[in-house]
């Protein structure tokens, strides 16, 4: 084991992967957990395809792509959440449209500055090896952040997420906590699509908070086991796909879904085991 | 001085007039109970009371100002909505948010409100399931819960959107007697919004009763019979 972990350290790509990819998942599992209760998981799949976008223009105009990413993906993100609170109906069509033109503005992009090559495999699919330093330290101190702002307004995010009408009713500043929400998060898909790409983004967001709903009974514990859940797929998905040579990405995806099924099954059990115990009682 | 004062009191949504010509005062310790069909402008009225929206004529004057801040101490009991049924959250949790505007810094919560969370669950009868999951209680349990919930929030009044809409008898029952109980022993300030005029009758000190316009105001034995029809 310790070997194996000597191994790994040895490439700095593998040490800045983990780096990025720790803060990455910590902030995604904090931030899943309200936007997922809110019904707004689209809301996180819009902006990463809107950041894949930004990349591909950004690299085809020749700017540096990262911070016209977090530029165009926080102007979004802003968007994206008054046509949420606005439209309820017509939202998840418009988020639909909004991630698909992002798309193809951005392979169309990608097209006529260097043809069809590697790079656009690196955005929509991510890739370890594009992190540079500069990622790692934008990871490290956007991580922080978020983390901090998250603790400081952990009961003013319960009581926005819980009950909007309610937390605006008795004076809490919705608009500020919900604009922090969605701040953080297009940061966090902007850093985290770099490791598994634009396309698998959401599922870093959405599958720590799913999976600890099945069986978290408060909102602190759902918050406590998305972020163990979280930094354990990432963990697991990064080194399978270093032994086995698998993409990073979506194997980080597959082990989430397997501890999903595993909590699930979890659940059914203790169902089971309830209902047998209480006919056994009667 | 009264609590809040309609004067000549419209409001609008999306542009439209939906209730006009209001004029009705609440005092401390009474109980209102305003009563409607559907549609009739309750829940724009109740918008207009938590300062939610503005009054597009006359004014509406809490505490003896015209209310400009938002946060005026309601206690607030919402039509349940169906986001909150499957929500992973402790009773506990769920009392405390209504606590949210006293927050510490905007962070923590003190001692002094998380004792003041238990004393709401013991008000609604339900402290012996504080660590209880919200989304498995039943219906009346879940109304209580956020009962509670606006207690926590109320300083000034407590009101109460179709606080039995969706409850069985018995719990309905228990719902109205829990409501009673607060503004006689408590002497906490009531308005409750219900489609069902015969339940209100009882322990309401004042009726409010709305079709688009103002119909009638008044103690509920002055009440005309034309509110049946």
């Amino acid at each position: 084991m310790t070997i194996c972990f000597q191994e790994i350290f040895q490439y700095t790509f593998m040490q800045r992967a983990i780096i990025v990819g720790l803060f990455v998942s910590l902030c995604s599992a904090l931030l899943g957990v309200p936007l997922v209760l809110k019904q707004y998981s689209m809301i996180g799949d819009g902006l990463s395809h809107v950041g894949f976008g930004a990349l591909a223009v950004a690299t085809a105009l020749n700017l540096t792509p990262l911070p016209v990413a977090i530029v165009v993906v926080t102007v979004s993100a802003f968007i994206l959440l008054r046509i949420s609170e606005k439209a309820k109906v017509k939202a998840d069509s418009l988020i639909a449209l909004i991630s698909t033109v992002s798309l193809a503005i951005g392979v169309v992009a990608v097209s006529m500055s260097s043809g069809m090559n590697m790079d656009i495999n690196n955005y929509l699919f991510g890739s370890i090896l594009a992190l540079d330093k500069t990622d790692v330290y934008l990871a490290v101190v956007l991580g922080i952040v978020v983390i901090f702002t998250f603790f400081f307004l952990y009961h003013q995010v319960f009581s926005v997420t819980f009950d909007e009408s309610f937390a605006k009713a008795t004076g809490a500043n919705v608009t500020v906590v919900n604009l922090i929400i969605s701040i953080a998060t297009a940061l966090t898909i902007v850093i985290g699509m770099r490791i598994v790409g634009t396309l698998l983004m959401t599922s870093m967001i959405i599958f720590p908070a799913l999976t600890s709903m099945r069986l978290c009974k408060s909102f602190k514990n759902v918050i406590i086991c998305s972020s163990i859940v979280s930094l354990c797929g990432f963990l697991s998905g990064i080194l399978i796909s270093f032994f086995f040579d698998t993409p990073t990405g979506a194997s980080i995806v597959l082990v989430n879904l397997a501890i999903f099924i595993s909590f699930y099954l979890i659940k059914a059990v203790m169902i089971r085991i309830r209902l047998v115990k209480y006919k056994e009682n009667k | 001085m009264s609590l809040v004062k309609c004067v000549d009191a419209a409001f609008a949504y999306e542009g439209k007039i939906i209730i006009s010509d209001l004029n009705f005062e609440i005092e401390r310790g009474e109980y209102l109970c305003i009563v409607g069909d559907n549609g009739s402008g309750k829940t724009t009225l109740m918008k207009g009371l938590l300062g939610l929206i503005k009054p597009v004529q006359g004014e509406v004057i809490f505490e003896g100002v015209k209310a400009k801040n938002k946060n005026r101490g309601i206690g607030y009991l919402p039509q349940q909505s169906d986001a909150q049924k499957d929500f992973p959250a402790s009773v506990y949790e769920v009392v405390l948010s209504g606590a949210v505007n006293d927050l510490k810094f905007g962070m923590f919560y003190d001692n002094a409100t998380r004792k003041r969370a238990e004393e709401a669950l013991n008000k609604v009868k339900m402290l012996n399931l504080k660590n209880a999951c919200y989304r498995e209680l039943s219906g009346g349990q879940k109304q209580r819960v956020l009962l509670a919930r606006a207690i926590m929030a109320s300083k000034t009044m407590l009101l109460l959107d179709e606080p039995v809409s969706g409850l069985d008898v018995l719990s309905t029952r228990e719902m109205y007697r829990l409501i009673e109980d607060l503004n006689k022993n408590e002497k906490m300030t009531i308005v409750m919004i219900s489609h069902d005029v015969k339940a209100a009758l009882p322990s309401a000190t004042h009726i409010l009763h709305i079709k688009d316009k103002q119909a009638f105001y008044g103690k509920p034995d002055s009440i005309s019979r034309n509110i049946w029809n």
